[in-house]
């Protein structure tokens, strides 16, 4: 305010004596109290990509959990004189689609079975898409989940490892890496689904298998950034072995890194799981995959194009989801904010 | 008689605020500044004190989160013989950037290593701006940035002009930027912090390089900067800016001998020079605040040993104390009880301008 | 001769670092200097003498190449068995530079303070553990409500400070200060520097404090040391340094710090070094000695030539 406002400035008696004491020590009780969480939160919440990807997530993952149970069918049961019936949904077969018909004629009306939904409509062998898809997509889920964990695990470990010692270790772990990786994946799964039994845990074994290199590049790389910071130093400087150094100090710091990096992780494999499906290795009938169930739907794609819709649009959507997610989410983290 | 001097830049009622997750910060709140031309000013101040923000609004590139609340920042040149005069508060910062940044206000920053694109050579750099704002041909380019590299006192211009940033030391790569600054002819130079990354030995060597361009070429000056030794060498006005408010501003000799406000004091008494004996060093307890928590009063209270009552009630006006001497602080109201400034300061600024009488 | 027994010191310290077959940066190239109890040495030099580096092999971050550096009747230059590492660790810290690097993010202030005294189990409870963190905020001009904090909630000299105590905590007998100040400003660096003295007066700390800042160096130093491309090329006392520099190296660094009065600022010009215009070549020069602490590396004619010279 300029000084001439001075005149309308109302005093008080004691405004102009010391408020301290000038010899006392004042304690530093500044701090901000900016939360580095809720900055990542409204980041995130700001991209509408990534808030679709995750509501889409959670649907399907619910979807996956309870849907197989939503009518009396399982995944394996088989009424053979209700195959091939068309997509039937009440209330929206009365605007003309999921109306149950091919070509115009009413399938279950020929059939004899007015009275039976299948909302996804059944396949060749009698059984119900809607169960199948769910059920599929639950064995797809566990595989992705189970495969990227497992290669976080081991892939963290051994890039924070090669990446922190450097040197003649971390060549020699590289090198390793390198070769493991030139070998085609097709070629290791066969080979693996000669020896193995058939099942869901051989499918993550092999998927495990040649995963996990992606992911120990990324912790490297990490680590090289890090390894060089002055708290790292610190550490060492008061005795901190390194082991402890890797697992208390670096670890914490780069673990949204590797979060994000498993977040795109999930689709790649969900895509491999339903590659390996295709084209024979995946899982075993009468066990369903969005894999399985694509190929299977594949052998009928002209006649009946229901049966492999229905996985197909599943699946698109998850990878998609987990994309945009994924993508929110790196954005959310990016040091690009904190500019004030 | 005095002559009146051309005033180049005028700041009016500045503030600044910014949108963070956490709240809105006040980075800028109420600054009135002037420039006029040939002119120096020192822009003094801690990290935090809004220092930067005040020239990146000046330049038009203020982070996207910030936002001018209000105030006018008026800039008055010459175009092709014309008076003209633009509220730079009223630009888009897209127009401020085609227009005035880089061509009639330029600015060096602190690390020359990050000013500088490493993929390309010297000479298109300096180059670029000129062909950009002033379509001129490319050998009329070539020209006058050799010129521009022998004004800023770098060797062998011809063979520099094909080099890229990382074959240059620290200080030359300063230069470069400086060359760069001036291709355009600017008006006003605004430097933050030009030598902060530099050793100490190139330091001085870069103020004296700018020094000698302003006189030669009439330019006005900004330094941002903290450090009282570079302010001492190169300013003609000072202004001391803490938790985004002018709290001190006036001629260099009225800020270095005749400080008012006793954050300037703390400033000044933290350096310790070359005749330091004490035992203690006096420095400014606390640290600066958060400025996302708007606190009635004087900012700088909670730190000051000299503060008032009245300053944890109300924020002071801006004093006149003579001269271009300015200062916000209650301890200039008449009511208040009379402050000299430390006795350590007193004995070093007696001695200062004892010196100065001695040398003549 | 000082008669009392260094508690640092340091023979012909050597740091190469072999970047490829053909090239090896001689980042400290055989320097020899003493700390004694109590005192703080102040090594200065500009970027690329080799200072930091020194700081960083005498505690052991690189492996040095050649050299002894005996610490407390203990040389730690070599190789070492547990017990001696575990007594460098405990006994020798570093604060180091940059405010915002050296501070762990993920963890809390109290974690980040306690962590020597975690590693080498030197309390019985947490509660002993909080009691000694407390105390240690307090010492540093902090407050205790400070220990559930984060690192990024502090300014740059807070930082400063609990990487301070968390060097203090441990008692050591010699702090490393690695261009402690240098990245904060300038009425901060005040703050700091009275902290560290203020400590020293009480529990008789040895600092070695290695700087850039001339000014500073002179407000904290009892000796100093200048360095320059690996070398020391003059030591002394804060007095011998500042009144009677022999180094034109030496002399120009001087010669280039800022006073913070305008009047003699505005018209002061720095002093130009030169090396290879000399014809200087710290590998000829020997420690010519002047006095008990008072050296220069010189040749005996670059000697004769710069002692007759004017002071800058």
């Amino acid at each position: 305010m300029a000084t001439k406002d001075l005149v309308q400035t109302e005093f008080k008696a004691d405004d102009f004596k010391f408020a301290y004491d000038r010899n006392a020590k004042l304690i530093d009780k500044t701090y901000n109290s900016t939360s580095y969480i809720k900055d990542v939160f409204s980041n995130f919440a700001k991209n509408k990509g990534a808030l679709i990807g995750i509501v889409i997530i959670v649907i399907i993952v619910i979807m996956a959990i309870i849907g197989p149970y939503f009518n009396a069918h399982t995944y394996k049961s088989i009424l053979i004189e209700q195959a091939s019936l068309p997509p039937r949904i009440p209330l929206l077969e009365n605007l003309g689609i999921f109306d149950g018909t091919r070509n115009g004629i009413d399938i279950y009306l020929k059939k004899g079975v007015s009275d039976i939904y299948y909302w996804f409509g059944s396949d060749t062998q009698g059984r119900d898409l809607f169960t199948r898809v769910w059920a599929g997509t639950r064995v797809s889920l566990i595989i992705a989940v189970s495969a990227v964990l497992i290669d976080i695990f081991i892939g963290m470990i051994y890039g924070l490892v090669s990446g922190y010692f450097g040197g003649k270790v971390d060549i020699l772990m590289q090198r390793i890496a390198e070769i493991l990786n030139g070998i085609p994946q097709l070629v290791i799964v066969t080979l693996l689904g000669l020896i193995l039994p058939p099942g869901i845990t051989s499918i993550i074994f092999a998927l495990m298998i040649t995963g996990w290199i992606g992911m120990s590049r990324i912790a490297r790389a990490q680590v090289l950034k890090l390894k060089e910071q002055e708290y790292i130093l610190a550490s060492k400087t008061l005795g901190a072995r390194d082991f402890a150094i890797i697992f208390k100090d670096i670890l914490p710091n780069i673990f949204g890194q590797i979060i994000i990096m498993s977040m795109f992780s999930i689709p790649n494999a969900i895509f491999m799981e339903a590659y390996l499906s295709f084209v024979g290795l995946g899982v075993p009938a009468p066990l369903a995959s969005l894999g399985s169930l694509i190929s299977e739907g594949y052998k009928s794609i002209t006649v009946m194009p229901y049966i492999i819709l229905s996985p197909i649009i599943v699946l698109a959507l998850l990878m998609l989801s987990f994309n945009l997610f994924a993508d929110g989410l790196r954005d959310a983290f990016d040091p690009k904010m904190k500019q004030m | 008689m005095k002559i009146k001097k051309k005033r180049v830049l005028s700041i009016r009622d500045l503030n600044i605020s910014f949108v963070t997750g956490s709240g809105t910060v006040n980075a800028i709140r109420g600054v009135r500044l002037d420039l006029f031309k040939g002119e120096t000013i020192a822009i003094v101040g801690e990290s935090g004190s809004g220092k930067s923000v005040t020239v990146k609004a000046i330049m038009g590139i203020l982070d996207s989160n910030g936002k001018i609340d209000s105030g006018s920042i008026t800039f008055d040149y010459e175009e092709n013989g014309v008076n003209k005069s633009v509220d730079l508060v009223q630009m888009k910062p897209k127009e401020i950037r085609y227009q005035i940044s880089g061509k009639k206000i330029a600015m060096v920053f602190q690390d020359p290593m990050t000013s500088l694109d490493p993929t390309m050579q010297i000479g298109k750099q300096i180059m670029e701006g000129m062909i950009e704002h002033e379509k001129i041909s490319k050998n009329e380019a070539r020209a006058r940035a050799l010129e521009l590299l022998e004004l800023v006192g770098i060797d062998a211009p011809t063979k520099r002009l094909k080099q890229y940033p990382h074959q240059l030391s620290g200080g030359m790569r300063q230069r470069v930027v400086i060359a760069i600054a001036l291709a355009c002819n600017p008006d006003i130079l605004i430097c933050d912090e030009p030598t902060t990354a530099l050793d100490v030995t190139i330091q001085a060597k870069i103020l004296e390089l700018i020094k000698d361009i302003q006189t030669k070429r009439n330019i006005s000056v900004i330094y941002i900067t903290h450090d009282l030794g570079v302010v001492a060498k190169v300013a003609d006005y000072v202004a001391v800016m803490y938790a985004g408010k002018i709290v001190e501003k006036g001629s260099i000799d009225e800020i270095f001998y005749d400080p008012r406000h006793p954050y300037t004091w703390g400033l000044l008494s933290s350096m310790p020079d070359m005749d330091t004996n004490s035992q203690r060093l006096f420095a400014i307890a606390g640290s600066p605040p958060n400025l996302l928590v708007t606190v009635p009063g004087d900012a700088f209270a909670p730190r000051n040993p000299y503060a008032l009552n009245i300053d944890f009630r109300l924020e002071p006006p801006m004093f006149d104390v003579g001269g271009q001497h300015r200062v916000s602080s209650w301890l200039c109201h008449p009511n208040a009880p009379k402050v000299e400034m430390p006795e350590q300061l007193k004995k070093r600024i007696e001695k200062m301008l004892k010196e100065d009488r001695d040398n003549g | 001769m000082d008669n009392r027994t260094p508690l640092l010191s340091v023979k012909d310290l050597k740091q190469y670092f072999r970047i490829n077959r053909k090239f090896t940066v001689k980042a400290v190239d055989g320097i020899s200097f003493d700390i004694y109890p109590g005192e703080t040495y102040g090594l200065v030099g500009e970027s690329g003498s080799g200072k930091s580096t020194t700081g960083r092999s005498i505690i052991r971050l690189y492996d040095p190449t050649a050299g002894t550096v005996m610490f407390d009747g203990h040389n730690i230059s070599g190789k070492l068995n547990t017990e001696e590492e575990r007594y460098l660790r405990m006994n020798m810290q570093m604060i180091f530079q940059d405010p915002m690097a050296s501070l762990n993010p993920r963890k809390k202030v109290s974690q980040l303070i306690a962590q020597g005294l975690e590693i080498h189990k030197l309390c019985k409870s947490q509660a002993e553990i909080d009691e000694r963190v407390n105390q240690m905020l307090e010492k540093v001009g902090l407050s205790t409500e400070h220990a559930t904090r984060y690192p990024h909630q502090f300014s740059g000299g807070q930082r400063q400070r609990i990487g301070i105590a968390r060097a203090l905590i441990m008692n050591p007998k010699l702090i490393i200060a690695d261009e402690a100040i240098s990245a904060l400003d300038v009425s901060i660096q005040a703050q700091v520097v009275n902290l560290m003295k203020d400590i020293q007066d009480e529990m008789k700390t040895t600092y070695l404090f290695i700087a850039h800042d001339l000014s500073m160096v002179k407000y904290i130093s009892n000796r100093i040391g200048v360095m320059h491309l690996g070398h020391i090329v003059e030591t002394g006392t804060t007095q011998e340094i500042f009144n009677n520099p022999i180094h034109p190296y030496t002399k120009s660094l001087l010669s280039a710090i800022p006073h913070p009065n305008p009047k003699v600022e505005k018209k002061r010009i720095a002093m130009v070094y030169d090396k290879e215009a000399m014809g200087v070549d710290y590998l000829v020069g020997y420690a010519h000695i002047l006095s008990d602490t008072h050296q220069v590396l010189a040749t005996d004619e670059e000697y004769d030539k710069w002692s007759k010279e004017q002071s800058y």
